[in-house]
């Protein structure tokens, strides 16, 4: 359909160009270490988080401001949610996990901005994300646990015969996780900005802008609601992964 | 998706599989998270834990002061009903006593004034028994003395004691 619709009216369009990383100081040359868009907005989500957080709350007051509610919402929020999921014993490791949803929820709503990039729309991001995740949960189980923290493949209730069975599942499962946990978060972040794009793609076409236009609203409207579901999704199932370290037997 | 790339022939395909870039994104990520979770664990979070405690600390205290408070008034009320209750106790001892006193007072004065009125009766009584008897004493006398004109003036004798035995059987009947 894109395709179609520039050859057509030889408009040049390219869902996918938002999506380059490319160096901030000219050159075409990236470098591990080079500056480049990525970095761009990975500090402005970093700058961002320091404003809500640190700056917001600067005033320590006992009656909260707006700014020291939205500080106090954002740690409430995940420190129930970590409470909630892992329990008393897991709030140790609420400062990471603290990290992990406020870095994917600002990079996530950052890209929504007209001209930005989005950092957690790529595999190499959300992909170190969760592969973190699993070897901080896979390290901590067997640290916590032991050798016992394999009784969480060998299903115990379940009739013996199957047993064998459901451990392979598990297995697989267990070490599936990582890929659904990044590809979810990337997939969901670059389909939403591509289609976004599309739509804006077409806004130049006199006929279809009114049509383009109503879908660019609706499809940000739409993404507003995934980059918050998103960040939600990924921190609540790290949450899962590590309540499952440290309680393996379920 | 990925072949909707026209224009831009310098892409191929998704930047995401651009494996040229992962060197640069990994390293720019890692120095984020590392620079976020020192900005949330060293600032922001003891901040904001510490926020939040002292707010409850405020809110329980509030609450406790406030409950105080009330077991004082609740207190206080009580010892109110208390006294009042006292006072009424008191007010109806004086008020019996009162009325006790008053009517030992009105006996006392009542039996004064019956003996008086009894002693009273009772001279009444004597004075007018007397007057009666010196009444009877008169009429005698003036009937004796009555008769005996009569009996002059019809020209009888008269003899003054049968005269006087005569009225005296008389009165008697």
């Amino acid at each position: 359909m894109a395709t179609d619709a520039s050859t057509g009216t030889g408009l040049v369009f390219d869902p996918m160009a938002q999506f380059m990383v490319k160096p901030l100081f000219g050159g075409d040359v990236v470098n591990w270490y080079t500056p480049t868009n990525v970095t761009l907005w990975m500090v402005i989500a970093v700058l961002g988080i320091s404003a809500m957080l640190v700056m917001g709350t600067s005033r320590r007051a006992v009656i909260p401001t707006r700014s020291q509610s939205i500080g106090e919402l954002a740690y409430g929020f995940v420190y129930k949610m970590v409470e909630d999921v892992t329990g008393k014993d897991g709030l140790k490791y609420f400062p990471y996990i603290m990290t992990l949803f406020m870095f994917v929820l600002f990079s996530n709503f950052l890209g929504l901005l007209p001209m930005a990039f989005t950092t957690t729309s790529h595999i190499a991001v959300t992909g170190v994300l969760a592969m973190a995740v699993f070897l901080a949960v896979t390290i901590l189980g067997f640290v916590k646990n032991g050798p016992a923290f394999l009784g969480m493949f060998w299903v115990t209730s379940a009739p013996l015969a199957l047993r064998p069975i459901l451990a392979l599942i598990e297995v697989i499962s267990y070490f599936v996780r990582p890929v659904s946990h990044s590809i979810r978060l990337a997939g969901n972040m670059t389909a939403g900005h591509a289609v976004v794009k599309v739509f804006a793609a077409f806004a130049g076409l006199v006929a279809l802008s009114p049509l383009a236009i109503l879908g660019v609203v609706a499809m940000y409207g739409l993404e507003i609601l995934v980059c918050f579901i998103q960040a939600y999704v990924f921190t609540i199932l790290t949450c899962v992964y590590l309540k499952d370290a440290l309680h393996p037997h379920h | 998706m990925a072949t909707a790339t026209q224009g831009a022939a310098s892409a191929p395909g998704m930047p995401q599989l651009d494996f040229s870039t992962f060197g640069n994104q990994i390293f720019w990520l890692l120095v984020t998270l590392v620079v976020i979770y020192m900005i949330l664990s060293r600032v922001a979070l003891p901040r904001i834990g510490a926020v939040l405690a002292e707010r409850q600390g405020t809110i329980t205290n509030d609450i406790a002061a406030a409950e105080n408070l009330r077991a004082k008034a609740v207190e206080a009320e009580a010892a109110y009903n208390k006294a009042l209750a006292d006072a009424r106790v008191e007010a109806n001892r004086i008020i019996a006593e009162t009325k006790a006193e008053i009517q030992a007072d009105l006996d006392k004065a009542i039996a004064k004034a019956d003996a008086q009125i009894a002693a009273k009766t009772a001279e009444g009584e004597k004075a007018i028994a007397e007057i009666r008897e010196s009444a009877l004493e008169n009429v005698t006398a003036v009937a004796k003395d009555t008769a005996k004109e009569i009996v002059i003036a019809m020209g009888g004798n008269a003899d003054a004691r049968s005269v006087n035995a005569a009225v005296t059987a008389r009165m008697k009947g």
